[in-house]
């Protein structure tokens, strides 16, 4: 019985470290450069790219193929990441390794990240600049890329600021214009000489909106001044506008040292930056941030809910048959389908609470909703419900682990009722407390299925937190890592290409998870060494 | 407090001026100056449910400074009327009870009478320590802490005071701020003892304080007890008749819910009126 009983816990503890093994392997090794491959093809291979011989690519994947039936047996074949799809129109081939006749390292190819259309493979030519023509050859050629690609990043940096920060203060504030507006005529109050007011105070921002805008239209221009000419592994010359480059390496030239560099500045990019291309490119900052506020705030909201209805539970109601089916309908909660939360979640706290708020408190702004619609407020109170049986069983518990020993000597020192709880119940049960939250907190990270209903987003332009007063948007849409993902595998316009992003943003999903807990488990080991004792 | 006098009239069915009502007639001659009857109990019966009755007719009467101990074999009900006092059998559900109680004239289960106030007036220390998990300065000031009390000198004050009475003061005056899970088993009883006599009860209930010691910490809390009555009326339960015979003024013996015999401790353990106490006094019974 030992034997068996162990060899199941060994089965399950194998599948959990296979499957974390997949996905930290799959998820770390799209940040790893791999050298870029040049293959020549024999005569006639479909693999051949626009009828040359000659294709170049990051080799990703390796595996078996069953072929036709005359040919017997299975063959294998490679799958080359080519890159370059604005000019292929893909990014991946497949090649037999029976077509291939030649394969080489070559030194001079380069890779290039771009604003558009995912990498760029292929061999420099020369940079047209305004100054006059770089030649690849001449020595000074990668120090003036080098300066180009820097000025150029530097430059965009630029045009975001203007456009997001700037731009978005002014929008907003002639947002707030209008609202004032259409409130003074929503209450009659809309005078004439306030009507004026408010049209030259959006006349002004309109002047500095058009200052703006045209700064940012001449950086624009700017960007498209220089161009980049480069060859293609299959021979064509093409040329962009050198501002679109964001970072360009040799990966046949970088060493280890080179490549574990890349590697790292890859994952720190994935981490701090904004999603590009429909998801696929870029970072992943506002997904991470999205789940983490709306972890926090979930965790906000579930923590007093579940303890408050748990210390009623336990230490205020009547034993009875009602409270018992009280507690089985709560342990039953636990188990509805998310999805059903969701539903939930739409009809009372979007509907039913934000459309009241909206009616309330911002009649001008309507029929736009503001929080009459989903958002990081309604999808974490959706969860916090979702989660509170979680908070309330284990509370429970943890209130009756608490020793009658404790509570009559309380009670006997002449405390009230409360003042025990206050005072003794509750801080000895806080350890159980975090246990329910770190329980509430794994399930509710990781929950997207109600999110949908409730206010996650493919893409949200602005993160609930921000420096446009105040501050605090909890009303905004957000992004979710959980949600990300979902929208990576099924939604992405190029699976193959989202497919290591999948892994990359599951590792990141259940990293995140982990630290969140791992805190709180920290926080409860702390609490638990003050109150350990053999009397408790 | 002072105007409210133990009238035994408020009792019809008492019998005046006698300490031991089930068998009065034996103690009459031998209490030459009566103390006041601090703990008044008449003809109290108690149910933990409606079936289950663990105190029948139980009438005694219980002085103030002197130490009182319940003796009698395990289940004789002797806690159950200890825990009565200061109304701890509240927190069961299900209970009933027959009969009046009266602390210093006052009937404790009167409606109108906070529960709170009650057990102000009224220390318990029990038979497992139990102090909370915090520093054992806040542990000797939380009956203080409870009724509002915030002031440091006077808290300080207090924190002095009960550990000197409770003899622990110089044990722990350096780590006061300490925890006092970290104490070991005969100082945590003491601190529960300090802590119960924090807020100047006129009552302290023990429930086999000393049962889970060892010798010398029973012999210190013993020591203890001796000089705590000067201040307080003292009622211990105790399973150890040698300790009921070392520390008490007054022994109560109780026997299936009903008391058997009350009278001073001399008199029981040498001259018991009763075949039942003699039996049990003597080892042959319990």
């Amino acid at each position: 019985m030992v034997w068996f009983s162990g060899m199941w816990l060994g089965i399950g503890l194998v599948m959990i470290v296979t499957l974390l093994g997949v996905i930290v392997k799959n998820g770390f090794s799209i940040f790893w450069p791999s050298r870029v491959m040049e293959i020549e093809l024999v005569e006639g291979s479909p693999a051949a790219i626009q009828g040359t011989k000659v294709l170049a690519g990051e080799v990703r994947k390796v595996q078996e193929k069953r072929i036709q039936a005359e040919k017997g047996g299975t063959a294998r074949e490679k799958q080359l990441f080519v890159g370059n799809r604005d000019a292929y129109g893909f990014g991946f081939r497949y090649v037999d390794e029976s077509d291939i006749a030649k394969i080489t390292y070559p030194d001079g190819i380069l890779l290039a990240e771009r604003v558009e259309y995912g990498d760029l493979i292929g061999y420099p030519v020369s940079l047209k600049l305004a100054s006059g023509e770089v030649k690849a050859e001449s020595p000074d050629f990668l120090k003036r890329l080098g300066e180009t690609v820097a000025v150029g990043n530097r430059r965009r940096h630029e045009i975001e600021s203007i456009e997001k920060d700037q731009i978005g203060k002014i929008n907003h504030r002639m947002g707030a214009l209008r609202l004032q507006q259409r409130k003074a005529e929503i209450d009659g109050k809309l005078t004439d000489d306030y009507r004026t007011d408010i049209a030259a105070d959006l006349a002004e921002l309109q002047r500095r909106y058009e200052i703006l805008a045209n700064k940012a239209a001449a950086l624009r221009a700017e960007q498209k001044a220089g161009l980049f000419v480069y060859r293609l592994p299959t021979g064509t010359e093409r040329e962009i506008p050198a501002g679109d480059l964001m970072q360009f390496y040799f990966p046949n030239r970088i060493g280890f040292f080179g490549q574990f560099g890349h590697f790292c500045s890859e994952i720190w990019h994935f981490l701090s930056r904004e999603p590009r291309e429909a998801n696929t490119e870029g970072g992943v900052f506002p997904a991470i941030f999205g789940t983490f506020v709306m972890t926090l705030l979930m965790s906000v909201a579930v923590v007093p809910f579940g303890v408050v209805a748990a210390i009623y539970l336990r230490e205020y109601s009547k034993q009875g048959p009602l409270v018992r089916a009280v507690r089985i309908a709560v342990n039953n909660l636990a188990g509805v389908p998310s999805i059903v939360f969701g539903v939930f979640g739409l009809g009372f706290f979007v509907y039913f609470v934000g459309g009241s708020i909206d009616s309330l408190f911002f009649p001008e702004r309507l029929p736009t909703p503001t929080y009459g619609t989903g958002g990081i407020l309604w999808a974490s109170l959706t969860l916090a419900l979702m989660t509170v049986p979680v908070v309330i069983v284990s509370t429970e518990e943890a209130l009756a682990a608490v020793s009658r020993g404790a509570r009559e000597a309380s009670l006997a020192a002449g405390a009230s009722k409360w003042q025990t709880i206050q005072r003794i119940v509750l801080p000895a049960s806080v350890p159980g407390i975090i246990t329910g939250l770190v329980l509430a907190m794994a399930r509710g990270a990781g929950e997207v299925a109600p999110l949908m209903l409730v206010g996650v987003v493919k893409l949200a332009p602005t993160l609930p937190l921000d420096t446009v007063a105040p501050f605090i948007h909890l009303e905004r849409k957000f992004m979710h890592l959980g949600f990300h993902i979902y929208d990576l595998g099924f939604q992405s316009p190029d699976s193959e290409a989202a497919k290591p992003m999948v892994f990359a943003t599951t590792l990141l999903l259940i990293g995140l998870v982990v630290v969140l807990n791992a805190s709180a488990i920290l926080l409860r080991e702390k609490l638990r060494r003050r109150y350990a004792s053999s009397a408790f | 407090m002072e105007d409210t006098h133990p009238t035994q009239d408020l009792d019809p069915m008492t019998q005046p001026s006698s300490s031991v009502t089930s068998a009065a007639e034996t103690s009459a001659p031998a209490a030459p100056v009566r103390k006041k009857d601090y703990i008044q109990v008449r003809d109290f019966s108690f149910n933990y449910t409606p079936a289950v009755r663990v105190l029948h007719n139980i009438t005694m009467d219980i002085p103030e400074n002197e130490v009182t101990a319940f003796i009698g074999p395990s289940g004789c009900g002797k806690t159950t009327l200890l825990r009565n006092f200061n109304r701890m059998n509240d927190l069961i559900d299900g209970i009933s009870h027959e009969g009046t109680i009266t602390v210093n004239g006052q009937d404790i289960f009167d409606p109108n009478l906070e529960v709170i106030s009650l057990r102000k007036r009224i220390g318990m220390v029990f038979q497992k320590s139990n102090p909370f998990p915090k520093s054992i300065y806040e542990n000797v000031v939380y009956s203080l802490r409870v009724a509002g009390q915030s002031n440091k000198e006077i808290l300080d004050e207090v924190v002095e005071r009960s550990l000197k009475g409770a003899a622990l003061w110089e044990e722990v005056k350096d780590r006061l701020n300490q925890s006092a899970l970290g104490l070991s088993g005969g100082q945590m009883q003491r601190l529960c003892i300090a802590r119960a006599i924090a807020n100047q009860p006129h009552i302290l209930l023990m429930d086999e304080p000393c049962s889970a010691l060892d010798p010398i910490a029973t012999a210190k809390v013993e020591e203890l007890i001796m000089e705590l009555k000067r201040q307080f009326t003292v009622v211990i339960v105790t399973h150890n008749m040698q300790q009921a015979a070392r520390i008490s003024d007054r022994t109560a013996y109780f026997y299936l819910g009903r008391l058997i015999e009350m009278d001073q401790t001399l008199k029981i353990f040498n001259n018991p009126q009763k075949r039942e106490t003699e039996d049990y006094i003597s080892g042959r019974l319990g």
